[in-house]
């Protein structure tokens, strides 16, 4: 071997203190700077340069740490975020203006996002918002719509760093995260940033094929044969049952898969290993053989006569079917003066979060504890002590990089658990972007039909809907969707003669399971695209023909379901109309000089609705919140409603603090761990405003009870908390509580509180009748968007919202949920379809951008919800169900092109508008 | 607050440490002399090496080039320009260049985002040879020469040569492309860039056009013009530079491409876009192109 090559020590500047490493050959920087030198502000979302979190400063300039070689680094100075803020101006500026814009939602993009803020920062005084687009165009980021991003990068440059919430009330508070500082200082521990450098790492080895047979060679061997493999799991190690899944009934998906592989991407083993020698592991070595078998790839193949069975036991590939119906639909349409119809189909969507799955697991006495990101604490543990067999299992969430859905599911739990324990171990797993996109579940495909029949004034008179959704190989929450579907396909809408069917159907596709919005968002696109050309047939104005039909107060749902109060679609569209007259005109000006100068560009206006039903339909969803006061005088919050952005930590304790009628700030806040905190269920069906919120306020109300019985005060008496010490004020009587003096209980606690809540529901009967839902959300979009009608490609330039939301109990964060529903819809509408095989990366599959995402501006509606706390309504699902079909109208009232196929790729987009003008 | 901190210590010897061996030597002598084994990887910003890289899969050797003197940065002589190699994008954004570069200065803007801009290089958008290589039609359009340098000699190549197919390129065990050269141009010449993707940044091209136009009298004197992602390398399209000489500039805005001009184009269907879409899109692609470069003028 030549003599110059050598594995040299390599020494650079790293936030201004030398360090030296001994790399491996090549070895990305992000490994060394997180796993050499505990640099875990460092985050990698795709070890592709396609998602920008690991950015790093190397001589000033950002870089993705994940594309350079840690040899690169040598004689260098590199900057991470912890570095940044200690001594950068800029960057101790955009720690506040991050926190007072909530630019930080699940936190996992903010390091990319800071550190290139701070080299624009450094070399650009008052960026321009186009600079401020060029300079973070680098970096994905899932949960904000970038819009407020932007916004505190503006505030930073302009030193703008104050933020007034201090005397804030805790209802209605405009207030920062409570959980903010440690996103925006890059201390927050994601999955992977919680087990040790040393640990174990376990891969898992993945079918590389849709559907195929396997057979495995001599796994000891293989062992004994290998340094620094420690041991191979399979389905041989599973204690319990190798099944989970999610709907009672519907479990089905196996750890590893025995025999035959269902999905590309699915496990049918893992190895365990020192992390160096996993590094250099060459999957190709693993002892399996495939053998490939004819897949059902999609609902052609599933629905043909004779069809292989992905599963015996579902005939057809049928896995379950959905009926809501009322009134006679057919009679209605035979005398509907107007009848549109469509088919439409959508894409799988992946929810691209910008973590992929991780997590680490240990023994501590003979127990299993998990620590992973999730939306759904409890639900693991259920599923892992059917796995393992065991009730011994703690689950400990950490924070969640992005959820929205697929992080209900169990991933990567059941292989750190088996791992651990097989080891005896701690161990740690990360995984890779393309096996998080192959395994995890995706938004359903979907292929609806839909009639619509309106009666000479513009009134619904028929609705038919037929929609069925590819459910890949698994059930996973594929049941809800077909569920929830038939309840909302109507929209929020009064129509008495209606039949929705749905059904969804097994593939050897990836299993599709939970999304925001569940089914209601494809469902939409139907439903709202067809109401504008409804409406034109009528003859009558899009947002006229909505307000016309739009459900009130007293009228029946197609569940026959009344609500007295809190149905704020009206209002939604009314809160509209005065930027819809507007944009209507701007347009019809902007187009009228763009056929003058011959410019291919046209603008139009779209509208939409949407309504979602908060929490399970038609089942319990319990949520239990638990409160302590400690001897020194501090109140505890057990708040178990997972925080996977969406600000649940700070949502559930400004509730109970308004209950309690103490600041926010004065509670000291403990989160989703099993072995501490009561089940909130899970973080999804945007239910834990309302249903995690009205455990909270019980919580509340009952904690201030007991304290006022202590000091036999009234009713009317008002708590004060301040740094432990709790004084009631009765009219002019102040008297003082002694905490100190009480007798804690078991677990430390001198006073409690334990509260359960449970939406009221019932089932719903064999044409879907009945009560699904206690309460549902409401909300109007109206989308502008540029169509270049000779290239097909669609720019949206402004976006206005309305949301109905019963009562904002913090509008920052209402805002937060608003922006980043609506990016995810844009990027539902134009660009995103995950194709098995094809898309398995942030390259070839596209999310918005923060070039992508104009502005949004939000109006909340407050009509108080009966049941929701202080009239409070879910909001998480209902941001992004209007705006892809308010784009999709817009793009026909611009250039005339009907889309039916999801997403309005730039081809599909030319290739409709030549088909208006072929006729 | 969520999610308690644990921390266990364990042994963090692996127990086998990998052989590795990297090279980063600042001479070209130095680099070439260590160039003598077909399982070198030779490494320039990474941003195309490290995507695909799979664990296990690590080439045995890199040799860094991204240190050598003579491959780095733009310089200028009576032959021309010369861009070393391994200098990044970023560094050709910000290096001071006469208007025939602007089109290749626009397309450097598009690539990846800033980061990536940052480390990738332009000898490494040449070697990874992809068909949406976003450096390739400016460079086409430059009439862009390549110098591959071996221990024995140097020799030069028509980049048009030099990219054979999707990630195949002229270049043997031993050699390495150190410079693109671009020869003189005539200061009046004009040159634009349009990519059309289906989102703002980091965006991988539906199809490019790339034009270098020279007027005299408000007429083109000479122009050339090049298609990327619509063939398995970009290509010039000849037959039309050959028609736009002598037209007007007034009717550039208002030409009509012909499929005839598109024939030496073979697009695909991928999931960017159909090959009926790009051929479509190409045509309205190049008449903005030249409007572009006529209105500079």
């Amino acid at each position: 071997m030549n003599e110059v090559w050598v594995q040299p020590r390599v020494e650079f500047t790293l936030n201004g203190e030398r360090v030296s490493i001994r790399p491996a050959n090549g070895e990305r920087l992000s490994i060394s700077l997180r796993e050499r030198l505990g640099s875990r502000d460092v985050k990698v979302g795709c070890d592709a340069g396609d998602c920008g979190a690991c950015t790093v400063l190397m001589e000033g300039s950002p870089v993705c740490a994940c594309l350079t070689a840690s040899q690169q680094a040598r004689g260098k100075t590199v900057e991470t975020l912890s570095g940044l803020i200690k001594g950068d101006p800029g960057a101790r500026a955009l720690v506040e203006t991050f926190q007072n814009h909530g630019a930080a939602q699940c936190g996992i993009c903010t390091p990319g996002m800071m550190v290139s803020s701070v080299a624009l920062l450094r070399n650009v005084d008052c960026p321009t918002e186009q600079e401020i687009q060029d300079a973070l165009g680098g970096v994905l980021c899932r949960c904000t719509g970038y819009r407020k991003i932007i916004r505190a990068v503006i505030d930073a440059a302009r030193g703008e760093t104050a933020f007034e919430e201090v005397e804030a009330p805790p209802l209605g508070g405009r207030i920062r995260r409570l959980d903010g500082f440690a996103k925006v200082t890059g201390v927050e521990e994601f999955g992977d940033d919680v087990g040790d450098a040393g640990w174990l790492a376990v891969r898992v080895i993945r079918s590389p094929f849709a559907r195929a047979g396997f057979s495995f060679g001599d796994l000891q061997a293989f062992v004994d044969g290998r340094a620094g493999i420690e041991a191979v799991l399979t389905a041989a190690d599973i204690a319990g049952e190798n099944c989970f899944g999610v709907i009672p009934g519907f479990a089905d998906q196996p750890v590893f898969a025995v025999s035959e592989t269902r999905f590309a991407g699915e496990a049918v083993a893992a190895i365990v290993g020192y992390p160096e020698s996993m590094r250099a592991f060459d999957e190709d070595c693993f002892p399996v053989i495939w053998e490939e078998r004819p897949a059902l790839a999609g609902f052609d193949d599933a629905m043909a006569d004779n069809a292989p069975q992905v599963h015996p036991d579902r005939a057809g590939n049928v896995m379950c079917e959905g009926l809501v119906q009322c009134g006679n639909a057919d009679a209605a349409l035979d005398r509907a003066a107007h009848i549109v119809e469509g088919r439409f189909e959508t894409s799988f969507v992946e929810h691209a979060y910008i973590e992929p799955e991780a997590g680490c697991a240990r023994l501590v006495n003979g127990r299993v504890e998990i620590h992973a990101g999730t939306q759904a604490p409890v639900m693991d543990l259920e599923s892992m002590q059917v796995i393992l067999g065991t009730p011994e299992i703690r689950i400990i969430p950490v924070a969640a990089g992005g959820g929205f859905g697929a992080k209900l599911d169990l991933s990567v739990q059941p292989y750190l658990a088996l791992a651990t324990l097989k080891t005896g171990k701690p161990v740690r797993i990360a995984y890779s972007r393309r096996e998080s996109m192959q395994s995890t579940t995706k938004r359903h495909p979907a292929r609806i039909t839909m009639r619509i029949g309106a009666d000479a004034e513009g009134r619904i008179c028929g609705l038919d809907y037929d929609g069925s959704f590819n459910t890949g190989a698994y059930a996973s929450w594929g049941p809800t969707v077909v569920n929830r579907v038939p309840v909302h396909a109507s929209g929020p809408y009064l129509v008495a003669d209606y039949r929705a069917k749905s059904r969804a159907i097994h593939t050897n596709c990836p299993p599709s399971g939970a999304f925001r919005g569940f089914g209601v968002p494809q469902s939409a696109i139907a439903q709202e695209c067809l109401f504008d050309e409804l409406a034109e047939r009528v003859g009558i104005d899009p947002l006229e023909f909505r307000l016309r039909n739009a459900l009130r107060n007293g009228e029946p749902t197609v569940c026959g379901q009344t609500f007295n109060q809190g149905v704020g679609i009206k209002s939604c569209f009314q809160a509209l109309q005065a930027h819809w007259d507007a944009a209507r005109s701007a347009v019809a000006g902007f187009n009228d000089s763009a056929k003058q100068s011959k410019s291919p560009l046209r603008q139009g206006v779209g509208i939409a609705s949407g309504w979602y039903g908060c929490g399970n339909t038609s089942l319990p969803n319990p949520s239990t919140i638990k409160t302590g006061v400690r001897p020194d005088g501090r109140i505890v919050l057990h708040q178990g409603a997972v925080d996977i952005g969406q600000g649940a930590n700070t949502v559930i304790a400004q509730i109970f603090a308004e209950a309690l009628g103490i600041p926010v700030a004065e509670l000291i806040l403990v989160g989703g761990d099993t072995d501490l905190t009561p089940d909130a269920g899970k973080t999804s069906a945007s239910r834990q405003t309302y249903v995690s919120g009205n455990a909270a306020r019980l919580a509340g109300e009952t904690l201030r009870r007991r304290i006022l019985r202590l000091c036999n005060a009234s009713d009317s008496a008002v708590i004060s908390s301040r740094g432990g010490i709790i004084e009631v004020s009765d009219g002019r009587t102040v008297h003082a509580v002694d905490t100190g003096r009480l007798e804690p209980d078991g677990e430390g606690y001198v006073l409690r509180a334990v509260e359960t809540y449970d939406p009221p529901t019932t089932p719903l009967d064999e044409n879907g009748q009945g009560v699904p839902y206690a309460q549902f959300g409401y909300a109007a979009q109206l989308v502008v968007a540029e169509v270049d009608i000779a290239l097909g490609t669609v720019r949206a330039l402004q976006v206005v919202a309305a949301h109905d939301v019963g009562k904002a109990i913090n509008p920052l964060l209402v805002e937060g949920q608003i922006e980043g529903g609506v990016a995810q819809g844009l990027g539902m509408a134009l660009m995103e379809e995950y194709i098995p095989g094809r898309t398995e990366n942030l390259h070839d599959y596209l999310i918005p951008t923060i070039g992508d995402v104009p502005p949004v501006q939000c109006i909340i509606i407050e009509e108080a919800d009966a049941v929701g706390p202080y009239g409070a309504k879910g909001l998480g699902e209902h941001a992004l169900i209007p705006t892809a079909p308010a784009l999709l109208n817009a793009i026909r009232d611009a250039s005339g092109a009907r889309l039916r196929r999801i997403p309005a790729t730039p081809d599909r987009v030319l290739a409709a508008i030549r088909k208006v003008a072929d006729g | 607050m969520i999610g308690q901190t644990i921390r266990v210590c364990a042994d963090w010897k692996a127990k086998d440490a990998s052989i590795v061996s990297y090279h980063a030597p600042d001479s070209l002598e130095d680099a070439l002399a260590a160039l003598t084994s077909a399982d070198t990887r030779l490494l320039g910003g990474g941003t195309d090496i490290f995507p695909p890289a799979l664990p296990g899969k690590a080439p045995t050797k890199i040799l860094d080039v991204t240190n050598i003197r003579e491959m780095r940065g733009v310089s200028e002589s009576a032959a021309g320009w010369r861009i070393g190699a391994a200098t990044s994008w970023s560094e050709l954004i910000n290096h001071p260049l006469p208007p025939a570069f602007d089109g290749l200065k626009a397309a450097a803007r598009t690539i990846g985002s800033v980061q990536i801009q940052n480390t990738a290089t332009i000898g490494g958008n040449l070697c990874n040879a992809s068909p949406a290589a976003d450096g390739v039609p400016s460079l086409l359009a430059l009439e862009a020469k390549v110098e591959i340098t071996s221990a024995a000699a140097s020799r030069w190549v028509a980049l048009e040569k030099f990219l054979i197919g999707p990630r195949r390129v002229d270049l043997k065990l031993g050699e390495i492309l150190t410079a693109v050269i671009i020869p003189p141009h005539p200061g009046k010449m004009r040159s634009s860039f349009l990519k059309l993707g289906s989102r703002k940044y980091l965006v991988i091209s539906i199809a490019m056009v790339a034009t270098l136009v020279e007027f005299t009298d408000s007429r083109v004197r000479r122009a050339r013009l090049a298609v990327g992602a619509c063939s398995p390398t970009a290509l010039r399209l000849r037959r039309l530079e050959n028609e736009l000489r002598g037209m007007h500039i007034e009717q550039l805005s208002e030409l009509v491409v012909s499929d005839d001009h598109l024939r030496p184009l073979s697009p695909i269907n991928d999931v960017r876009g159909s090959a009926e879409y790009r051929l479509c899109s190409v045509k309205e692609l190049i008449r903005r192109a030249l409007a572009e470069v006529a209105e500079i003028e």
